[in-house]
């Protein structure tokens, strides 16, 4: 017989509760400590940097005003996301969604700069939920009707997305009294989305995250459909047996999942932004499934993970500004956590077992004998 | 590790496996308790107990795929732990699983070579094979796909696999429950060869003619505890099942047959074309099932009847709108709830994944499938369709009440509670409805005694009151003991009913086996 020096996971016969709901914490214990390391590898005092990255954005209300800003399109964009991945279906595209709901919202100060009353607010936050939605049925239709992967799809849209974007704001959406530089008009009064309190910038953005997430938390645990989700997702036989549709099921989820994306697009451009530019996102629409499985795809947890998420683009900016550490810092430190996310979720329901047979004829051989 | 395996004649009177005062705990739970048994060379030896009484713990204790909290096994009168399933295979204990693992996809030696070490060439295995499937009278070809094979051939190559090991001790849990019982006549001959050659075999079965025909010993579990040991062939079927349930065994009572001339469920030229390359064409089935009446078909697994359960559910929908009569509206386009809603009621046969999720509670399995038909009880709010929780909640007590289903919680998930009692969750479920059609698929597979028994005699009530059930079953004795007339399936084909009365097994079983049915001959 060969030793065999192979690595595999093996299921574990039980899992523990605590561990399950523990995991995300853990996880960011691994990142913190991954983090400091890193920090320490680049000749910085860890503990400093540390606290520049995730504490001092907490100290100010300005600050926190901007964790809001941050905050709130990740929340709405993963609220979107775990009804999707709740029933199976992989949306990867949120970040396209999000674009178009920027460009579909966006075209409306452009296109009637004169239109300014109270109503053109709420026409640009329908259009950019119309232009998500519009976005999101397209690998929905695909996947229903030629059993496309909507991993690759929606995936791929985002790139398109992004290229449609950038040759708008520099064509046919540019502004005339620009200077020759991209970008749209910048919007008048009534075309942005106001600020909640006197004291800083967030905007209305942050009270849609919060009825996004009270909206599918109850959708999920109170109705039929969420009820239909989760078995779709779960066991898509039994939801045969059920008499549910997995194709209408894909259908709403993205429609739904691309509504929110849409909408926070829109969110973004006219409250935070307040113009169309070639960027409009820092990678909200990834970073979103980051803060889905951070929040265990719970809509509660997905307010907890957001605003953590949020954190580490402003803890990101801050490095940057008094260490002197590149802002893509903030790109490593979400992937370290997704990472150790999946690492926990994985080690919760798998063991890593050493060798093959070697190992255990060399275990049986002892306990026989002894 | 050859040469410990080697049988020697010295030991003949020796235990081959010698299990001492064994117990597995999960929690507080006691799986099992204190089992003291041994196993002699060259003996079968079954392993009877309803399900829930901790035959899976122990077998899987065994063959290493658990752990015991206490207690010591024996091979051989040496104390071994067995740490794994390979580590059971080196000893010399193989085991042939109810469910098969075998890849569709492969042909039969690339099957066996899969589990065995990368050292031999396809060739030399099925060279080896074929040597030990003429020896013990397991015809195979090497070289056949196993998709194109027969549930009785799988099992075939599952045997072959597993003497490729050269096993001294075989367990085999529940293998002729998917046979033709001149399939299983074919595999009791093979055990006969094996236990010539000193090999002794665990045998798990609920079938208990046929372990007082073939077993030497027997060792009886109940609630996780030995409550019995004899010899089979010297008791009567019901004093073994005396002690499995621990009272007498009622015989369902069947009272006259009150069938009319009401047909309640009928299909007519119902053909359907095979949806994956695995699956079955059905070919012009027709059936009526009257009001009162129970007609049941038999047949070997695989030959169509899921396909068939899935096109008159609804889950599939049929060609023409009246290929399907349910009380004699024609169903065949609608979808399953908009049926349910015409008051039929169906069981599949897979219990996890198909009947009940695992991992979701019963309240919530009590919704899967009655969230249409109850929609006036189950939902709140109209078209937002807020689930009514406490009246849920209520229809699973009284479901659990009424089926004796035994759970450790109020409202435990699906995966938690053992085979039988899910499935009279799940049949419970639906006759709570009083459905006036009923098509339940493998009523009892995989149930223990006392559960079958229930669950037999709720559908010869439920049919009594006036409904029309369609029983799809392999297991004859179940065939032939709740049917009023019997019709068998074979390649998507359905044989011209039979009345219960009128036929016996022989001659169904020659049916199931494919001979006496074809073309022109399926008219019901």
């Amino acid at each position: 017989m060969q030793p065999d020096f192979s690595i595999r996971l093996e299921k574990r016969a039980t899992t523990s509760t605590f561990f399950a709901y523990f995991s995300p914490f853990i996880a960011l214990i691994m990142m913190l400590i991954a983090g400091g390391m890193l920090f320490f590898l680049m000749g910085h005092n860890p503990f400093k940097a540390l606290y520049v990255y995730f504490i001092e954005p907490l100290t100010d209300t300005w600050t926190l005003h901007e964790l809001a800003i941050k905050s709130s399109p990740l929340i709405l964009i993963a609220t979107g996301l775990c009804l999707c991945f709740r029933s199976g279906n992989w949306n990867i595209g949120a970040e396209g969604q999000f674009i178009m709901g920027g460009i579909a919202g966006a075209s409306i100060p452009v296109f009637f700069p004169e239109f300014t009353s109270f109503w053109i607010l709420p026409l640009m936050l329908i259009s950019g939920v119309l232009g998500g939605m519009v976005w999101a049925l397209i690998p929905a239709i695909l996947k229903n009707r030629f059993g496309t992967n909507e991993i690759l799809t929606s995936l791929m849209l985002v790139y398109i997305a992004g290229h449609f974007l950038d040759w708008i704001v520099r064509g046919p959406f540019r502004n005339p009294e620009g200077f020759n530089f991209p970008g749209s008009i910048s919007f008048s009064q009534w075309q942005v989305l106001p600020e909640v309190f006197s004291s800083g910038r967030m905007h209305y953005g942050m009270i849609f995250a919060i009825i996004g997430v009270i909206v599918v938390w109850f959708l999920l645990s109170k109705t039929m459909k969420g009820f239909e989700i989760l078995v779709i997702g779960q066991a898509p036989r039994a939801g045969q047996f059920a008499g549910f549709s997995p194709q209408k099921t894909t259908l709403f989820v993205f429609l739904v999942s691309g509504a929110f994306a849409g909408l926070a697009g829109i969110a973004e451009v006219s409250g935070a932004i307040q113009q169309l530019r070639p960027s409009i996102s820092p990678g909200y629409g990834f970073t979103a499934i980051i803060v889905a499985f951070l929040g265990r795809l719970n809509p509660l947890g997905i307010f907890a993970a957001g605003i953590v998420l949020a954190l580490s683009y402003l803890g990101g900016e801050a490095v940057q500004i008094s260490l002197n550490v590149t802002d893509k810092i903030a790109n490593v430190f979400q992937g370290l956590l997704l990472f150790f996310v999946l690492g926990c979720d994985t080690l919760i329901h798998h063991r890593i077992r050493f060798g093959h047979s070697w190992g255990f004829i060399k275990q049986g051989v002892q306990h026989g004998t002894g | 590790m050859k040469s410990v395996v080697k049988n020697t004649p010295l030991q003949a009177l020796d235990d081959m496996l010698t299990v001492s005062n064994i117990t597995k705990l999960y929690g507080d739970f006691a799986a099992n308790k204190n089992i003291d048994f041994n196993i002699l060379p060259g003996e079968i030896h079954a392993l009877l107990g309803e399900n829930g009484a901790g035959k899976s713990t122990l077998v899987k204790m065994l063959y290493g795929s658990l752990q015991p909290s206490s207690g010591q096994i024996l091979w051989k009168g040496e104390p071994v732990s067995i740490n794994s399933p390979s580590f059971a295979r080196k000893l010399g204990i193989g085991m042939v699983f109810q469910h098969f693992s075998l890849f569709d996809a492969l042909n039969v030696s690339e099957n066996i070579a899969l589990s065995l070490s990368p050292d031999l060439t396809i060739a030399e295995v099925a060279a080896k094979a074929k040597e030990l499937s003429t020896h013990y009278g397991l015809p195979l070809n090497p070289d056949a796909l196993i998709g194109d094979l027969s549930v009785g051939e799988r099992q075939r190559v599952e045997i072959v696999r597993c003497l490729m090991q050269d096993p001294e001790l075989i367990i085999l849990d529940e293998p002729t429950s998917v046979l033709t019982p001149q399939e299983a006549e074919k595999l009791f001959k093979t055990l006969d060869i094996l236990k010539a050659e000193g090999r002794s075999i665990l045998f798990i079965s609920h079938r208990l003619d046929e372990v007082r025909r073939l077993c030497d010993r027997a060792t009886i579990l109940r609630f996780g505890e030995v409550s019995g040991a004899c010899d089979p062939s010297k008791e009567t079927s019901a004093s073994i099942a005396r002690m499995m349930v621990g009272n007498d065994v009622n015989i369902i009572k069947k009272g006259a047959s009150v069938s009319s001339d009401d047909v309640l469920l009928e299909a007519s030229q119902l053909s359907q074309p095979a949806i994956t390359p695995f699956a079955i064409e059905l070919n012009n089935i027709n059936f009526k099932v009257h009001s009162g009446e129970i007609l049941g078909i038999a047949g070997v697994a695989g030959n169509g009847q899921s396909e068939l359960f899935d096109v008159i559910s609804g889950e599939i929908i049929a060609d023409k709108d009246d290929n399907i009569k349910i009380r004699g509206k024609d169903v065949g386009g609608l979808s399953i709830n908009k049926r349910r809603k015409l008051g039929a009621s169906f069981v599949p046969e897979e219990r996890l994944g198909h009947g009940a999720i695992s991992q979701f509670h019963l309240s919530d399995n009590m919704l899967l499938a009655r969230h249409q038909s109850d929609v006036v009880a189950f939902q709140r709010m109209g078209r937002i369709g807020v689930v009514w929780r406490e009246m849920v909640e209520k229809a699973t007590k009284r479901v659990c009440e009424i089926m004796d289903v035994r759970k450790a919680d109020i409202d435990p998930i699906a995966a938690s509670l053992s085979g039988g009692n899910l499935q009279k969750f799940i049949i419970g479920r639906e006759l709570d409805r009083q459905p006036s059609v009923l098509v339940i698929n493998q009523p009892s597979w995989g149930v223990d005694a006392g559960a079958a028994l229930h669950i037999r005699q709720s559908i010869v009530n439920l049919a009594k009151s006036g409904s029309a059930i369609l029983v799809i079953s392999q297991d004859l004795d179940e065939i032939f003991e709740l049917s009023d007339r019997i019709t068998v399936m074979f390649d998507g084909k359905l044989s011209e009913p039979l009345d219960t009365s009128k036929t016996n097994r022989e001659e169904i079983g020659l049916l199931m086996a494919g001979v006496g049915i074809n073309e022109g001959k399926h008219a019901a």
